[in-house]
């Protein structure tokens, strides 16, 4: 299976609002509350790391979560960040987003 | 306001973030509004780095919504620098401008910058009316334009209708000319007092009648007018106002000058501190004017308090109050506002009513001698 690599879109607001990421589209000004784990994905979303390595490195050893599990509910929720048009998704790593 | 805002509101609330500014990049325009509340002389700008610095500084302090303004925005030249940095920064950006130095090059960066909206003054539908108003020839001409530009790059735009005499009877041409151009349509039938104090262009207001007319309006108001200007509910319980807040000014909101003055709102001139001497987040967190403004619940407000209105149909602003000499007092426009609204005199203007009697009764005791008591009176309202 192909490493899948996350970066953040730039056409959005962003801010931690006490420990709670909150992301605004700026395509239609939906809100997005993201909690701890989501957070730490979206922080690490850098577009050359695997979310693999991402996982690993920032939620289980953070929250000392089954490496499987974690990776399949990263998978799910970068999806659907994904749909929401606030991350992008790809198969190759994402330079622009440096 | 939707419910993720609202909680987002609310928390930063609780952890005493200012989650909004306004933030007046300049006082210059190439505008000469006959209602604007600005000197629009330059008393010493902050440069470029400063103001970069002070966005850093909002980022770290938790700012999330940042509204720039003026004066006329473009009249930086370093307009895009600032806002490029700003959306570098992550800000949630709206901008307010006159739109006037808008032509493609502008609309076309405007668009690659994700803007939360911008908001363009619009007086009128007609060139006579809103030029003799902006005291600018051909500039709703270059208004319209500019917003037909970023419309077609799918920018939000947002009408801003600021209602007073001289064109009350252009309102609904205004929202018909939003429609046609794909706008959305605010409208503010309140002229405030000068930043200095000063209120000679509140003759501009629009009458009582024109206002009740607005306030009757369905198609502004977003509701029915029976519900919006339905008798007010009666005055907060005691418990209420004990924990209800006069607005967001000082609690999540605060607004910087093009001086690096910062106040709790832009209406509400009690200067707070200065980003050149005081870091922002220091300012925010320990200002005693600031602390005085945040520690203000509904229920140490003398009139407001006892008034029928509290409970809902008032939207008075602390702001406006600290205009008229007490900012723990009741606004005499927000007073105005509520009674046309509803139909029902508010505390203040019952006690101003009073007042003007025993003044009449001074006024007859002293011709008999001075009386200090007059001036007292007098200074308490």
């Amino acid at each position: 299976m192909s490493p899948v690599y996350i970066a953040r879109v730039k056409e959005v607001a962003a801010r931690s609002i006490g420990g709670e990421m909150m992301i605004m589209s700026a395509r239609d000004s939906t809100l997005f509350s993201l909690n701890e784990t989501a957070t730490a994905i979206w922080q690490a979303a850098d577009g050359v790391t695997p979310l693999a390595e991402i996982v690993q490195r920032s939620l289980c050893a953070q929250f000392e979560v089954d490496p499987a599990t974690a990776l399949r509910d990263a998978e799910e929720l970068v999806e659907g960040l994904a749909k929401h048009g606030i991350l992008k998704l790809s198969d190759q790593p994402i330079v622009e987003a440096k | 306001m939707s419910g993720l805002i609202q909680e987002m509101s609310d928390k930063a609330q609780r952890l005493g973030i200012p989650l909004a500014v306004q933030f007046d990049l300049t006082y210059r325009c190439n505008e000469r509004c006959v209602h604007c509340y600005l000197d629009h002389d330059d008393h010493g700008e902050m440069n470029t780095a400063e103001i970069k610095d002070l966005m850093e500084q909002m980022a770290e302090a938790g700012v999330f919504f940042l509204t720039l303004s003026g004066g006329e925005i473009m009249m930086r030249r370093d307009f895009f620098e600032i806002v490029e940095h700003a959306r570098r920064l992550s800000f949630c950006v709206k901008l307010k401008t006159n739109a006037v130095m808008i032509r493609q090059p502008e609309a076309d960066r405007l668009q690659a910058l994700a803007l939360d909206a911008v908001q363009i003054s619009v007086y009128s539908h007609r060139d006579e009316v809103h030029d003799a108003i902006t005291k600018l020839p051909g500039s709703l001409k270059r208004t319209i334009a500019a917003v037909r530009l970023l419309v077609e790059r799918g920018v939000k735009v947002v009408f801003a209708n600021v209602l007073m005499r001289e064109n009350f009877q252009d309102y609904s041409g205004v929202q018909a000319l939003a429609a046609e151009v794909g706008a959305e349509f605010t409208i503010d039938p309140t002229i405030t007092p000068m930043m200095d104090g000063d209120r000679s262009i509140l003759n501009l207001n629009i009458e009582r009648a024109q206002l009740q007319q607005v306030f009757r309006d369905a198609s502004i108001l977003g509701t029915s007018p029976q519900e919006f200007c339905a008798p007010p509910a009666g005055p907060p319980t005691a418990e209420d106002a004990q924990n209800m807040l006069p607005c967001s000014a000082g609690h999540t909101f605060c607004y910087v000058s093009p001086y690096g003055d910062v106040y709790p709102c832009v209406q509400f001139p009690l200067p707070t501190g200065n980003v050149r001497t005081t870091r922002f987040l220091d300012i925010w967190k320990h200002s005693p004017q600031m602390t005085e403004v945040r520690s203000i619940t509904i229920s140490d407000l003398p009139v407001c308090s006892t008034c029928s209105h509290g409970g809902g149909s008032c939207s008075r602003c602390p702001g406006l109050a600290y205009m008229e000499g007490n900012m723990r007092g009741p606004s005499s426009q927000d007073c105005e506002k509520s009674f046309v609204r509803t139909g029902v005199e508010t505390a203040g203007m019952l006690i101003r009513r009073e007042a003007r009697s025993i003044d009449g009764l001074v006024q007859i005791r002293s011709a008999a001698g001075p009386d200090t008591k007059a001036e007292s009176l007098q200074n308490c309202l």
